[in-house]
This record gives C-alpha cells, structure tokens and sequence, in this order.
C-alpha cells in the first residue's frame, strides 16, 4: 500500500540527535561506566616476545596472591576464534606460541585492578625465540619461519588474482602506460574509549556481556563458539561504543576472559583495557605495498589497469581475507574501465594484527590511482578535474568486474568542489610553495554478503506500539557515535508522521532484539534503514485499515503527519496518533510489525565476485590547499572542500559531522599518524617491537591542526537505499590522503608516493629535485608475489555472462 | 615488598572536598587518582578516560574553576578543593548552554570527549566570554576527539559563548 505522498517531516532536517542529551550530561553508560556488586577486575599478562615458543607458563605464585581470584592462560581455551569462518586462527590467550608483542598469554582476575596488576608480575613465563618476520618482504622470503600452520603457503595468508578482460594486450594497445608503486603505512583507530567488557551471570544462569563492540551478533556466536555453550544461554549487550571506526569489529581476547572468568566464579568480572593494550589490539590500516600499470589513450580514457597489491596482516587472520579483496574490487568503480586485472596478497608479520579501519582496505588503491591520475593529467596536459570528469562511470553501468554502479553523484561532486574551491583559479596558478589537488572516491553502502554464509535477512527491526503513543523500536544495530539510532528513530517517525520524541530505541542487544550485523561497511543507514521503513509502513498499515472508516476514507486516503492521522481529502477531521494507535489496538489487538532487509543479488556469479557489490555507492570528491615550507619540509593545510554523494542526508548535522569526520581522520592519514615498528638491536634481543604505543607519540591532529572544512552534500536519492539515503561514515575520508600529495606537487613539484608525507619526506624530494634528480620520494619497486594463474572473466561489454570464462588468448602467448 | 604491607598501604583514607557543589566526604585508597575517585569511589561516571596517561582530555574536570586532568591529579591532594564534573553542570533537568549547543550542534558524535571538552570549554568562557575560533581551538587543543574534526565543537562553543553573552545581558 502507498500512503498518499506528503512532504518529508523529519528526514532531511537537522534535529539534535536522539541520544544527544545525554551525552551532554555525562549521563551514557559506556561499557567501562558498568559497575555490578561483587564485581571483580580481570588484567592480562601479554606476550614481550613478538615470535616464541611458550615452554612454560608457572602461575602459582599469582594464584596464592592475597585478593587473586582465578588465574587463566592458553589450556582454559582449547578453541580458536576469528571473525572470518576461514581465519579462525587465534586463541582467547596463546597457547603454545605468542605471535608479536602485545599477545594475551595469561589472566589474572582479582578484587581489584591494583591487585590484578601485582599478581601479573608474580607469572612466570618460560619463551623459546623464534626468529621475527617484520616486513612482507621478510615474509615472502622466509617461508621456513613459519609464524601459522595455514593459509596458502609459507608465510602467506591469502593470496587472489582476477582478471576482467585481456588486460596486456588492452596495454599494449595504449597511448600512454603509467607504471607506479606506492606505499601506504598502516595506522590505527584510535578510538578515545579504550575496550572495556563486563561479564555476568543473570539470575536465571545465563551469560551476560557488555562490552564495547561494533558487532554483537558475530560476537555472540564467537562466544558460544570458543566457550562451548548454546548461543542461547549467552546474551551480548553492545554498550554505545566511545568511537569504533572498525577497531572494536573484531572479537577480542578479553571478552572471553571475562566470559569465562565470570562462568567460572559466578561473580561479574570487568575489564578496561589500557591505551598501551589498545595498540597492542590494533585490527588497524594495513600497510599496502601497491603497483598500478594503468593504460590512457591519448584524449585521456582508461583502457586497462593491472593492479597488484601486498598487504602486511600482522599475525593474526582478523578480517584479512575481506581486506584482500577490498584493496582492488572497489577500484572500477569510479572511473570507466574497460579492463582490470587485481592481483592481492596478504602476508603474515610478527606484528599486531590489521583488519577493518574506516575504508577497509580500499582508502590504499585509492591513494595510488588517484595520484596516478593526476601524473597522468599532467603528461596529457589536461585539468585534472576534467580528465576525471570525462570518465565518471554512468549511473546504472556495470564494471568490468561486474559491479552495479547504481545512482552516482560524482560528476556533480566534481563540478561542485571545483567551484567551491576556485579550483580553476588556483591550480598551477598559486605563487610558489602554495597548490591544491583534486581526488575522488567511492564507498559501498553495505557488503552485499553477510561474514558467515546464510540466507537470512542482514538487519531486522520490530516495532512495538501502544495506547501511550510510544512506539518503541528494536533492532541489533550499534551506536558507535554515528547516530545509528538517531537514523532509526527519524525513518520511523518519518513514516509513522510522528516527532522523533515519541520514539524508544532499543538496540545492539541479542536477547531482544532482532539480529542485524553490525557497524561495519556502512551498511546501516542501508540495511537497518530499510527494514525500518518496511516496519514501520506495516504499522502504518494496520492504522490506516483500523482508523480509516471513522475518518470517513479509505486505508490508502489516511495521512500520518505532525501526531495526527487524518483523512487527505479532510485534514481538519481526524484525530491524535495516540488516538489512532488505540483505536487501532481495540481492534487488532497488541500491536507489532517487523520488517526485514537482505540486499539484491550481485550480478557477477564468479567465485569471489561477492565481495564488492553493494545496494548502493556513494561518491566524493576532495580539494585539498596547502601551504609548503621550502626550508623546513612543513605543510599547512588552511582548507579542505569537499563534496559527498549522500543521496540524502537523515539530520544533515550529523551527515556533515561524518563529513568533516572522515575528513579529519583521513588527513591525519596523509600528514602523521603510522602504527610503525622497529627491531631492537640485538643485544636487546632483536624483538619487533611498537615504536609508539601511546597518544603522544601515535600523532594525531588537535584541534589547532585541523583545517575548516567546507562540505556539499550532493542529495539525488538512490532507490536502493531508506528514503535515497546512502552511506557517510567511510567514503568521504578516501580522497583526502590523494588529494593532499597531489596539492604537495601542485605546491612544490615533488611527487610523495608514500604516507604519511611528513616534512622530512618532503625536503628530500626537494633535496633530490635541487639535484636535477627524479624528484619523488616512494618505494622504488615492488617485490616478486608469487600471485596465482588469475581467474579469468569477460567484462559485461566483452561477452560475458558474469561467469569465469577461458580468456582468448592463451597464456605465454604476447598481446600483439 | 611483602603482600601484608602492601594490604596495609592499601587501608582507606578519608577525604572532604566540594563536589559540584557538595560538601562531600569519602573513604578511599590511597593510591588513587581524582579521575579514579570520581568514577569508582563516588559513581560520577561522566568524568571518561582514555589513556590515564595526560595525553588525551577525556578527564578534564575543574579544580578551583581550573581544567585540570583527572587521570594526573591524585585524589588525595584534592583536600578542601571545589571539583566541578560534567554531572554538575545542567541547570536542574534544563542543560547549560554548552551542553545544548553541543548537542545541537554535533559537537558530541560518540561522546566519550564530550564531557573533558565542555568542562575545558566552560573554564575558557567563563574568563573570555567571546573568544574567537583559533583562541577556543587553542583552548580545547588538549582534548583529543576522533569523531568531530573539531569543526561542530568550535561551533558549539561559539553558539554557547553567544548563548551566554545574551544571558548576561
């Protein structure tokens, strides 16, 4: 049924947010604010070694400390975890190996954290060194220092090839081909709440989390995975997280600590994790060693683009084999291409593992093609702005790789920042030491395939109403400071013509409610969103059919609008929403609707071709300023412009907040923050050891370093997605980093092919270029990966069907 | 040092100090900080912390009207000292204009910053009621925030700067 159309009433304006008040009063409970009586602390004893052999673990001396509770290590947790069904590689504490600096081995739970801490001391611990791998190169070339029993071989984890068409003879046939390598360091979330859990055991025996996690759900069923229990005897709570950005996706090893602890001593047990252990946890940026070999024909079209990536993973699996394929399959869709070839390797180091950080994978291929664009812009003589103009992809097209592009904004983002910017006026036109860059990127708004194979929805609502007028919502979603529960609460209200102060978000618990999958891929404005419409307009249905003969019209004539329902063709007679619901429920009965949301079928049928596709893309664009210091290397960033493809925004003041957001973590992204590491000489053991496991030395922007950011938000809604809504939190940080190195060029005519472009960075560039040298600072080659034969597929335009296909021409036979 | 000792160096201490206000008096250990006093002797819990190190500003409260970090402020020099919280800062059930603005504003997305901000925040307007944007980025430039960008606090700070000018009025 189609409710007559009226002007939207709450989606699209700016509305303090649901859970707004308080968080201004201090008054959330965030999972760390948790106290329960009897409560006891829980401390972890982690690994100094980053590649050992446990010989031994002796914890009687911990155990006999006065106030000690319970002593755990590696035997209490016979079964792995990992988030991925394929990389279940990681145990609750180390059993028999520790895998870098930072792995839990042991678990002291006491009265109190000062005595949890004490006894930790009182472990002791027996390492065999092993050797240490640092590098993916180190990785690749010692196959022997094994650091897991699985994976593809050697020291690799996952290692993929595809390829969309012939790519080396579309190469061949080009004007031009650009050959590039670039670095991207990894970093971390640095979310300003560390992790903090509490486990109990409610009054009828069952288990009871709260913990600060994006993603209950998968949590949930790692729990009873690894603690062997009905997932129905266990119940997770995901409190609202202080910041995620995809650092608290992963299950952690202290939240089973705490499970079991609490199972075992019937008391709660809590733990806060340190800032230094929150390092040590990461799941961060991986660092990306990438090739681009991109051909142009010579009026500035793509022809065909090899891209090969080296991801260094850390020691654990993590999201690993998602981040694989993320840093390529995004890459197509920006920018029409009639060929790609995406080889992807991911390596095990001795070092904390990487996962999902805001972008997943796709922030890296990003940053090489679109500084490969503008070198390419130069080399045509083109404006860079329109050489990526000419080549938007069309709205509805396929990729090579079979991608839906549905609605795009990108060509208007493009058009808008130039123009907010002065674009035209700046570029190559700013006095030395001054220049602006352009880039651009795309995001998924939600990954079309759930983390574990099933054919269930991936987000349920239900909505609960009563004579009071309160409409009460639940869903298993998880507020990480996003606003997921203010998008809730507006899409409902929205469509039950009601103020967002009627509504009650219940969310991000797997007692009650309905399961969605989490915060993660920017899927939830999509995923949630839509099956909160079509609860809520199964609501409104049953009001419509109960109220419409007293307001003398039909079900399809009742209007919901401002707390009243009324008739279209009489908006003077009806009656309070209140009085609808009531009317409604002596007629019905107790009132409820549920609603459900699993995304469309890709079209790409190869294997591996599930990763990638999306209901929706969202688009931005980016013009970055800057200001170079010839002397000193230093660059001052005094602007950022920057255009969004959002379809709609719910409350624009929270859509530009993950604007100006993401904007801010990307910069940091391109001008300081690394989670790097060094090797201790050897007569200090020659550990792999965290340069900067702290705030102070891990650097990030202040509030003195952050530029204004100008932001558009280009409104055209998909059909896909809740009211045109599409994603925000990720996609706007992707061309920051880009856009930043190509302002440098703009700025000072050298090339940094490499983040962070630190001013260190930048004066050797201008060291080489005084020289008469290739002024660039970046890695000089990519190593020998021994990628698999790639899976071949026709492109759309080619033939195919979607299907793995023979490629034409046989190989070791040369592109003529 | 043998484990007796340690218990005996852990007997409570008595402390009297203003809480928002309140003459309070508590019994505590020793050891810890006005951060830890707070959020686990008296359950103001809106006090956060991030890395009990003085790096990040998720503790910031007021000591005498100063911000100070919780997290580097041993309870126990607290003595007779007016501490002022985030939980005392709403005008009954109606918020203080910084909190209103924040809200409203974006200045608070995850919130976890939220409450060391508006305490460094009110410090710096109650000595300059109309700063301009670099001053209260300098003045908030220890509070780290992740989510924001800073932008939607500098507006929010300077809503609620304008808010309280007209109320002095």
């Amino acid at each position: 049924m189609s409710a007559p159309r009226k002007r939207l009433e709450v989606v699209g304006k700016s509305r303090r947010r649901v859970d707004g008040r308080a968080k201004v009063l201090g008054q959330l409970r965030f999972a760390d604010d948790l106290q329960l009586p009897r409560m006891l602390h829980a401390k972890l004893l982690r690994s100094p070694q980053p590649h050992a052999v446990i010989e031994s673990i002796d914890v009687q001396r911990a155990r006999a400390h006065p106030g000690v509770h319970l002593v755990l290590t590696g035997k209490d947790f016979p079964v792995p975890f990992g988030i991925m069904p394929v990389s279940q590689d990681e145990y609750p504490l180390a059993p028999e190996r520790v895998r870098y600096v930072g792995d839990p081995v042991a678990a002291v739970i006491a009265r109190d954290e000062q005595t949890a801490g004490e006894a930790l001391e009182l472990i002791e611990v027996k390492y065999r060194a092993l050797p240490t791998i640092a590098t993916p190169e180190e990785a690749l070339a010692h196959p022997e220092t094994r650091i897991h029993d699985y994976g593809e071989s050697g020291n690799i984890h996952r290692n993929q090839a595809y390829e969309f068409g012939d790519v080396d003879e579309a190469l061949a046939h080009s004007d031009h081909v650009f050959d590039d390598v670039f670095f991207y360091e990894g970093n971390t979330h640095l979310p300003i709440e560390q992790q903090a859990s509490l486990a109990a055991i409610d009054g009828e025996g069952k288990l009871l989390l709260s913990s600060s996690t994006q993603n209950p759900h998968y949590l949930h069923r790692q729990l009873a995975r690894v603690l062997q229990m009905p997932a129905s005897q266990i119940r997770v709570i995901a409190c609202s997280n202080g910041g995620g950005f995809g650092g608290k996706c992963d299950p952690g090893g202290h939240e089973f600590v705490v499970c079991k602890a609490a199972l075992l001593l019937g008391r709660p047990v809590k733990i806060g994790l340190t800032r230094q252990e929150v390092f040590y946890v990461h799941r961060g940026r991986h660092p990306v060693l990438m090739r681009l070999r991109t051909g142009v024909s010579q009026d500035g079209r793509l022809t065909a683009m090899h891209l090969q990536t080296l991801l260094d993973g850390g020691a654990y699996g993590s999201h690993g084999p998602a981040a694989t394929f993320y840093s390529g399959v995004l890459t197509p869709v920006t920018y029409e291409l009639p060929r790609f070839k995406f080889e992807a390797c991911r390596v095990f180091t001795n070092k904390p593992a990487c996962g999902p950080k805001r972008g997943h994978g796709t922030p890296q291929p990003r940053f090489g093609q679109e500084i490969q664009l503008d070198k390419i812009a130069e080399k045509l003589a083109l404006d860079p702005a329109e050489l990526r103009l000419g080549m938007v992809t069309r709205p509805g097209s396929l990729t090579a790789s079979w991608l839906r592009v549905g609605t795009t904004g990108l060509a208007e983002c493009i058009r808008k920042v130039v123009e907010m910017s002065g674009w035209k006026d700046k570029h190559r036109k700013l006095p030395a030491g001054r220049g602006v860059g352009i880039a651009c990127s795309t995001y998924m708004c939600g990954a079309g395939v759930s983390i574990y194979w099933n054919k269930m929805p991936h987000s349920g609502v239900q909505l609960l109403v009563d004579r009071s007028g309160q409409v009460t919502v639940f869903c298993g979603s998880t507020e990480i400071g996003q606003g997921s529960d203010d998008v809730l609460a507006a899409i409902v209200a929205e469509v039950l013509g009601v103020d967002t102060g009627v509504v009650r978000c219940v969310t991000g618990d797997t007692a009650i409610t309905p399961v969605d999958l989490g915060s993660y891929s920017s899927r939830v404005t999509i995923m949630m969103g839509n099956a909160a419409v079509q609860a809520a307009e199964r609501m409104r249905e049953q009001f419509a059919g109960a109220v419409a003969e007293q307001l003398g019209t039909t079900p399809e004539r009742v209007v919901f609008s401002q707390g009243r329902v009324f008739a279209a063709e009489d908006p003077g007679r009806g009656m309070s929403f209140a009085e609808a619901v009531a009317i409604t429920e002596s007629k019905l009965g107790t009132l409820s609707a549920v609603g459900s949301y699993t995304p469309p079928k890709p079209p790409g049928k190869y294997k591996g071709g599930g990763v990638g596709p999306s209901p929706a893309y969202s688009f931005s664009a980016c013009v970055v300023e800057v200001e170079v210091d010839e002397k000193t290397g230093w660059i001052h960033v005094p602007k950022i412009w920057i255009a969004h493809d959002i379809g709609r925004a719910i409350n624009p003041v929270l859509a530009r907040g993950q604007v100006i957001g993401s904007v801010y973590m990307g910069l940091g992204e391109a001008l300081m923050e690394e989670q790097a590491f060094r090797r201790l000489p050897p007569k200090l053991s020659g550990a792999l050891v965290h340069r900067i496991p702290s705030m102070l030395d891990y650097k990030s922007l202040t509030a003195l370093d952050m530029p204004e950011v100008e932001v558009a938000l280009i409104e055209d809604p998909d059909p896909n997605c809740p009211f045109g809504a599409k994603e925000v939190g990720q996609g706007p940080l992707l061309p920051v980093m880009p856009a930043v190195a190509n302002a440098i060029y703009d700025a000072v005519g050298v090339r940094i092919d490499e983040l962070p472009i630190t001013p260190d960075k930048v004066l050797a560039a201008l060291e080489l270029k005084a020289a008469g040298k290739p002024p660039r600072i970046g890695p000089e080659r990519f190593p020998e990966v021994p990628y698999p034969k790639p899976m071949f597929v026709l492109p759309p335009w080619e033939g195919g069907d979607g299907n793995e296909s023979k490629m034409p021409r046989p190989l070791g036979v040369a592109a003529s | 040092m043998s484990g007796t000792a340690r218990i005996e160096r852990r007997r409570n201490v008595q402390l009297r100090l203003s809480v928002n206000g309140e003459d309070t008096e508590v019994s505590f250990a020793p050891y810890k900080t006005l951060l830890e006093l707070l959020r686990e002797d008296l359950g103001l819990t809106g006090t956060k912390h991030g890395c009990e190190l003085g790096e990040c500003g998720a503790c910031a409260v007021l000591i005498d009207g100063e911000p100070q970090l919780s997290c580097l402020k041993l309870a126990i020099e607290c003595e007779g000292r007016a501490v002022e919280t985030i939980e005392g800062l709403a005008r009954g059930n109606a918020l203080h204009p910084l909190q209103a603005a924040f809200a409203d504003h974006g200045g608070s997305q995850c919130g976890y910053c939220t409450p060391g901000v508006i305490m460094t925040a009110k410090a710096l307007l109650e000595r300059e009621p109309n700063p301009s944007r670099d001053r209260i980025r300098e003045a908030t430039a220890g509070n780290l925030c992740r989510c924001t960008g800073y932008q939607q606090i500098v507006d929010a700070i300077e809503h609620a700067a304008s808010e309280l000018r007209g109320e002095a009025k």
